[in-house]
């Protein structure tokens, strides 16, 4: 090159940078993917509000659906805890177990909640936050599945819908316990 | 009906702005004094309709016009007065009004101080002023309508953010705005020097007091942020590194290298290229900042996003960088011009590492920052770059500029000899020197904390040399001392007033080492008369008391505060907004010279029987903001118009 | 697909929500509060925006600033309780990248950015400090050009 084209390099330098930030916009710098997808669950004991012991060893050989949720997470959990007990309803006698853990939440507000929304699957405080942590989770809610075996296999943010939830666990329900 | 006239007069606002832009252009070209005229006669009318824009959306908070989703977004009916004013800007739409009115504001004032004086370089500043208007205008009326209207109108707005509830945000947006479209002028001049091929040194005695102006709203906006984290969000820090902060710490870096760099183009003709290579830079950064704030490419704590704005704002930046860069490499070989340099001991050169050193930790924040984005970009994997690394990479530059603050005012021009040195640095080294043992004495363990307090001390000696001698020359000529003082100050006010910011400087600098060094904290649960002791002093919880306010619902806790005397009652408190999911912290402090008693209120028992509470001992902060009043006095002292030599 | 719509800023930036830590069981070995601070300040607070563990006033902060504090009991060293976090985070929660690997390029970042500002500054100070040999004489002005400058200056006013 000439001496003299060498300056073109310098607005010319100007458009790796622009072309980064473009891509900025590709990507959500909020949706953390979790490097659990496809390790063991890590296992919990927790105590459900009715005082009944819930352990996930207990779950082995069943599709395991783990949401996380508190009464304060408003419109999201809200909106998500029919569709749970929709699915709970009509999965458990297919071998699917729906449990949430209730997360950063107060006894009475919780109770209130699976109440108001008439909960009849499985639920249990965390209350030193140590089973959300264990799971990597950041917000709520937070859903996690989990196969026969006991992997994670899917991780979702954000509410649930029929559908979403349909897609993840029949190709679970469809595996082998082996 | 307002809005709809609001918003009209946005539409006429940008078609005004083009037609001024092109008539400046136009008549730079042809030199016809007509169209200049008319170019201005436009950029007027500009400014009085986003003034009036600006006045039509205010009418439309203190009306309570929920019809407009602006308004019923940022506020509701219990939103008290003064913040139905100030949260015009609380949110992307209004600030951006605010930004485009200051713009609008500057434009005026360079066409009444400059019309005159430029000839050559005006018309041009003209247009590209006109131009960033332009394209301002275009955001507000197509990319974030602030009059956008909604149906069906609700009853009741959503309310203002609780956080911005706070005097700090009244004032943090509009001294960081007026900074950041202050640089827009010397920016302008750059341009039509370019443009022109007018690059000698008239562009840059044009824009001295431009860019000192500019800077120093910049400071103060930086400042209040950091005051306006430290007392509402409840974290007890100042400073976090987050990549909006950053987004108007880099201008600030270059802005300051750019402060230096003209006093050399200035006094020996040299760093043309550079000089405007830096102003191209610093416009770039300001326009990269609101592209981060607005676009939401990076996770931050600040930033508003919205849909297509960071499209708009990346297309800016890209038209921008683009022009300007070319410009500059046409202009090529009138810029790049032999330098020449006596002896690398000189203020030239104390002047060059300067630069090198704020455009290098410039770099650093910029790499830092845009990271995340590249590591995913290029394997896919999101890793975090925040204050830890920050933190490190930056206190060694930081140290060596503070190392040149005491160096380069009063190293020589050109050649600096021996005899020049040592009459100048013995003292200062002597006691930067002392200062560290001194300190090390007292127990100071941490290398920063002293490395700090040494070069604080040097810095501070080199200053009070300078002043002193200049002092005695004048007292020995028969002048008393404190006019003579006076009469120095007055007649140097470029120099000491650069000395006063750089004290300023130093007082933060002490403030912000302090504060990381030593200050402590503890968190624990009280029963009502429990108490808990920290660094001398005890806290005891006393009661709670809840309150209803106009728009949120509020507990306080009483927590009594004494160190062998008693230092009063503090409330912090947790405020209930009905448009949050979660409470408010609001925290309750005492400021001192030496130390920051800060307390924040944790979880509490309905029946007030026992309370959470994070206690805090935070040393020197209160330098920091009382650094930022000497770095104000050092800046006005600075801008003073030059006293004429008595015949 | 809704996403949470819990407002993170603002939970993360409000304070404490349910109980008080519950005490853990008598520590087997002591650990300080700095221990547990040093830690946590390297930790990136997730629901917060820019803040570590160790600064934020949220409740998520405060569970795992428990977490932390129980693993060093136990006897874990300070880099396991970290890869304890990472394991389920990912590398997004260290606030400080690694200094290995790709992220090895931030830190060197700056140390690049002075040394080349250096080696500009440095080549262009070598360059002009050089003088051309031939400036011992001063620039030979023409007689009639010096009965001007007389002139004009001596008319001054």
């Amino acid at each position: 090159m000439s001496r003299r084209a060498w300056r073109w390099l310098i607005p010319l330098s100007a458009l790796p940078v622009l072309a980064l930030l473009a891509y900025g916009f590709r990507v959500d710098p909020r949706e953390i993917p979790s490097p659990l997808i496809g390790r063991p669950a890590p296992g919990f004991a927790l105590t459900t509000f009715e005082g009944a012991p819930l352990t996930l060893e207990a779950q082995r050989g069943r599709v395991v659906v783990v949401n996380f949720w508190a009464s304060w997470c408003y419109p999201a959990c809200y909106e998500e805890a029919p569709v749970l007990e929709r699915s709970w309803r009509a999965y458990r006698d297919r071998g699917v177990v729906v449990v949430g853990v209730d997360i950063q939440d107060k006894a009475e507000a919780a109770q209130k909640f699976i109440r108001d929304l008439g909960l009849s699957f499985p639920n249990a405080p965390d209350p030193t936050g140590k089973v959300s942590v264990d799971y990597g989770t950041y917000g709520v809610p937070e859903t996690f599945f989990i196969d026969r075996r006991g992997r994670i296999r899917a991780k979702h943010v954000g509410a649930l819908t029929d559908e979403v939830l349909r897609t993840h666990v029949e190709p679970l329900l469809a595996e082998p316990a082996g | 009906m307002i809005p709809e006239l609001g918003y009209g007069a946005a539409i006429v606002a940008l078609v005004l702005a083009l037609w001024g832009a092109v008539t400046a252009a136009l008549g730079a070209r042809t030199g016809r004094p007509a169209l200049l005229l008319s170019a201005q006669h436009a950029a007027l009318a500009v400014f009085v309709l986003v003034t009036a824009c600006f006045a039509l959306l205010t009418y439309a908070f203190l009306t309570f016009d929920f019809s407009v989703r602006y308004v019923a977004t940022n506020t509701n009916l219990g939103t008290p007065f003064y913040y139905r004013i100030t949260g015009v800007w609380g949110a992307l739409e209004g600030s951006i009004i605010l930004w485009t009115w200051m713009l609008g504001l500057y434009t005026l004032i360079v066409i009444v101080r400059h019309r005159e004086g430029a000839r050559e370089l005006y018309p041009w500043v003209l247009t590209v002023m006109l131009g960033v208007l332009a394209f301002f205008l275009l955001v507000i009326t197509v990319a974030a309508p602030p009059f956008a209207r909604q149906a069906p109108v609700p009853a009741d707005g959503r309310g203002l953010n609780p956080l911005l509830e706070d005097t700090g945000m009244i004032t943090h947006p509009v001294a960081l705005y007026l900074g950041f479209t202050g640089l827009t002028v010397p920016f302008a001049f750059a341009m039509a020097a370019l443009i022109t091929g007018r690059v000698g040194d008239a562009w840059i005695t044009l824009t001295r007091r431009w860019t000192i102006v500019a800077w120093y709203f910049l400071s103060l906006g930086l400042l209040i942020g950091g005051w306006w984290s430290y007392h509402v969000l409840g974290w007890g820090g100042y400073w976090a590194w987050d990549p909006v902060e950053n987004a108007a710490f880099m201008p600030w870096l270059t802005a300051t290298a750019f402060l230096h760099s003209v006093m050399i183009q200035e006094r020996r003709r040299m760093l043309k290229l550079w000089n405007i290579s830096l102003v191209i830079l610093t416009f770039g950064l300001t326009l990269f900042g609101t592209f981060l704030t607005r676009s939401g490419v990076i996770a931050s704590v600040h930033a508003f996003t919205q849909g297509t704005i960071g499209a708009f704002f990346l297309s800016f930046l890209a038209l921008v960088l683009l022009t300007a860069l070319g410009l500059l490499a046409v202009r090529w070989d009138a810029l790049h011009a032999q330098g020449e340099l006596d002896s690398i001991v000189s203020r030239e050169s104390a002047f060059l590492l300067n630069n090198v050193l704020l455009v290098a930790a410039a770099f650093t924040v910029f790499f830092g920052t845009v990271f995340p984005l590249l590591s995913e970009a290029a394997r896919g994997v999101k890793v975090s770059v925040g204050a830890p690394f920050f933190n490190q990479v930056n206190v060694p530059l930081f140290l060596a500029l503070i190392f040149l603050m005491g160096v380069g005012p009063l190293i020589a021009w050109r050649r600096a000899s021996f005899d020049n040195l040592r009459r100048n640095f013995l003292w200062p080294v002597l006691v930067g020197v002392a200062a560290a043992a001194f300190f090390f004495s007292l127990g100071v363990r941490s290398a920063i904390a002293v490395l700090v307090l040494a070069l604080t001390g040097f810095v501070a000696s080199t200053i009070t040399v300078d002043f002193a001698r200049a002092s005695r020359a004048r007292v020995r000529l028969g002048e008393p001392l404190l006019p003579a003082m006076g009469g120095l100050l007055r007649r140097h006010n470029r120099r000491y007033g650069g000395f006063g910011v750089h004290l300023g400087i130093l007082i933060i600098a002490v403030g912000v080492t302090g504060s990381q060094a030593w200050s402590v904290q503890t968190e624990t649960t009280l029963r009502r008369g429990e108490y808990a002791e920290l660094a001398g002093y005890r806290v005891r919880f006393e009661d709670l008391t809840a309150s209803e306010e106009s728009n949120h619902f509020k507990v306080a806790g009483a927590f009594t505060v004494s160190n062998g005397r008693g230092l009063g009652v503090l409330r912090p408190a947790k405020k209930f907004y009905p448009q949050e999911t979660s409470p408010i912290a609001y925290v309750d402090y005492r400021l001192g010279l030496r130390e920051d008693i800060y307390l924040v209120l944790g979880d509490f028992a309905r029946d007030g029987s026992q309370a959470t509470v994070k206690f805090q001992v935070n040393r020197l902060v209160s330098w920091i903001w009382i650094g930022g009043l000497v770095l104000t006095a050092g800046a006005v002292l600075a801008i003073l118009p030059e006293k004429k030599k008595a015949a | 697909m809704r996403r949470r719509l819990v407002p993170v800023a603002t939970l993360c930036l409000a304070v404490l929500l349910s109980g008080a830590a519950r005490g853990a069981p008598a520590p087997a070995r002591p650990v300080s509060e700095a221990e547990v601070h040093e830690i946590a300040g390297g930790l990136r607070c997730v629901v917060c925006q820019n803040l570590s563990v160790a600064d934020s006033p949220s409740e998520m902060a405060r569970q795992m600033r428990a977490i932390v504090r129980e693993r060093l009991e136990a006897g874990e060293s300070p880099a396991q309780v970290v890869q304890y976090f990472v394991d389920r985070y990912g590398d997004w929660i260290l606030l400080s990248p690694r200094r290995s690997g790709f992220t090895l390029l931030v830190w060197l970042a700056p140390l690049v950015a002075v040394a080349l500002g250096f080696a500009i500054v440095g080549v262009l100070v070598w360059k002009w400090t050089r003088r051309p040999a031939s400036t011992g004489a001063a620039p030979r002005v023409d007689p009639a050009m010096r009965e001007r400058i007389r002139r004009e200056t001596e008319a001054e006013p």
